[in-house]
């Protein structure tokens, strides 16, 4: 039962990871990321390191997607409403 | 096999993914989001490997913990750097060709 | 050319991954057994919580350098200029504004409560730290909290204190022989001091890292 949840969640995180990189829409990208980062927060919680599970929600899920999608629109502004992409 | 190879061999994923985008994608924010991809499984790595017995370890979580804080604080500083060089340059690439975004 | 590069990335990385699992795969179990170190030694460093005591007691020196590090990136940060006057607040859904100013006070009470728990269970000055700096980005998405162009007198202190703090401990203790060994008695009285500075820093300097980069050139 705990194995099918660990190989769920690495898939998820594999999957969610590649999408973040792989997307044509940065801002859809930028979301992609954020939930990485709160399914890394489970990851952590699953090798029992809930020190670093709360450090991940708070700083990976929550600051850095702040970061990242104010840097999207600061990036973004000058071109209007276009999106771009690599 | 134990839970923490498990993370360990699925961080050595993560860390080649992120370090191929990192490589490979041309756009500045996506080359901060690939490195933060690749550090990730770097941590996931750390911590998982200092665990394949089991066996609860508390040194690599500490290390990853300010692991993670040093991440945020290098990716801020690496979005101004792309910010700055998007307000003088209006490029969001370092090649020529990212000129036409 | 572009096709071959990609090929050559992929190739390189797919035999890095596979070199790289194999190692894992064939790593005979570590000489030094730490979680048994840390178990033994715990009971002298001042606090209950294992990755507490490694983060300020067995492995401090670490930490000090980590602070060291944050204020470096933050500083840099600061000399990359462009500092206009950040645009004003956006008129904001007073739903939002409301929120924002209820939940204020939970934030830091949340801070406070993981600091003091830091001593005995998961917390601590880095977690409390990340929830001060996530209520102030809130408190500036919600148009409350101005983006800050330059820190001036307080600001610079706050952004500072935790470090000095920390340094001073670590100063002060030179006389006993080694870089932050502390007194098995004081230990935990010291190890909160250091802690509440760092809490206070890391959410100024993580805060700042989102404040002073937003609205400067958008």
């Amino acid at each position: 039962m705990n194995l099918a949840f660990d190989l769920l969640l690495i898939l998820a995180l594999s999957w969610s990871a590649w999408r973040s990189l792989a997307t044509p829409d940065l801002t859809r990208a930028v979301v992609m990321f954020i939930v990485f980062g709160l399914l890394m927060a489970l990851a952590w919680a699953r090798l029992g390191a809930p020190d670093i599970a709360l450090a991940e929600a708070a700083i990976g899920a929550g600051l850095t997607g702040a970061l990242l999608l104010d840097a999207l629109g600061a990036l973004q502004a000058r071109r209007g409403e276009k999106k771009e992409d690599a | 096999m134990s839970t923490g190879l498990l993370y360990a061999l699925a961080g050595v994923l993560l860390f080649v993914l992120g370090a191929a985008g990192a490589v490979l994608l041309a756009h500045l924010m996506r080359k901060v989001l690939a490195f933060n991809v690749m550090g990730s499984g770097a941590f996931l790595v750390l911590v998982g490997l200092a665990q394949r017995e089991d066996v609860i370890d508390p040194v690599p979580q500490a290390m990853v913990l300010t692991g993670i804080v040093v991440a945020v604080a290098a990716t801020a500083l690496a979005l101004g750097l792309a910010r700055a060089f998007h307000a003088r340059t209006g490029r969001t690439g370092l090649t020529e060709e990212a000129r036409r975004d | 050319m572009n096709g071959l590069l990609r090929s050559a990335v992929v190739i390189v990385g797919l035999s890095l991954a596979a070199a790289m699992v194999i190692a894992l795969l064939q790593l005979p179990s570590a000489a030094v057994h730490l979680p048994a170190l840390v178990a033994e030694n715990l009971a002298q460093s001042g606090v209950e919580h294992p990755v507490t005591a490694v983060l300020l007691n067995f492995r401090g020196w670490d930490t000090l350098l980590e602070v060291a590090v944050l204020l470096l990136a933050l500083l840099t940060l600061l000399t990359l200029g462009g500092g206009k006057a950040p645009a004003p607040a956006a008129a904001v859904d007073p739903l939002l504004q409301g929120l924002a100013r209820r939940m204020l006070p939970l934030i830091v009470l949340t801070a406070g409560y993981l600091l003091w728990a830091g001593a005995h269970r998961p917390g601590g000055a880095f977690q409390a730290g990340a929830v001060l700096a996530a209520g102030a980005v809130f408190l500036q998405l919600a148009g409350l909290l101005p983006a800050w162009t330059a820190p001036r007198r307080w600001l610079r202190l706050g952004l500072v204190l935790g470090f000095l703090v920390f340094l001073a401990v670590a100063a002060a203790l030179l006389g006993q022989g080694a870089l932050l060994r502390y007194p098995p008695a004081l230990a935990g009285g010291l190890i909160l001091l250091i802690e509440a500075g760092l809490t206070l820093s890391l959410g100024l300097i993580l805060a700042g890292l989102f404040l002073f980069l937003t609205g400067r050139d958008a």
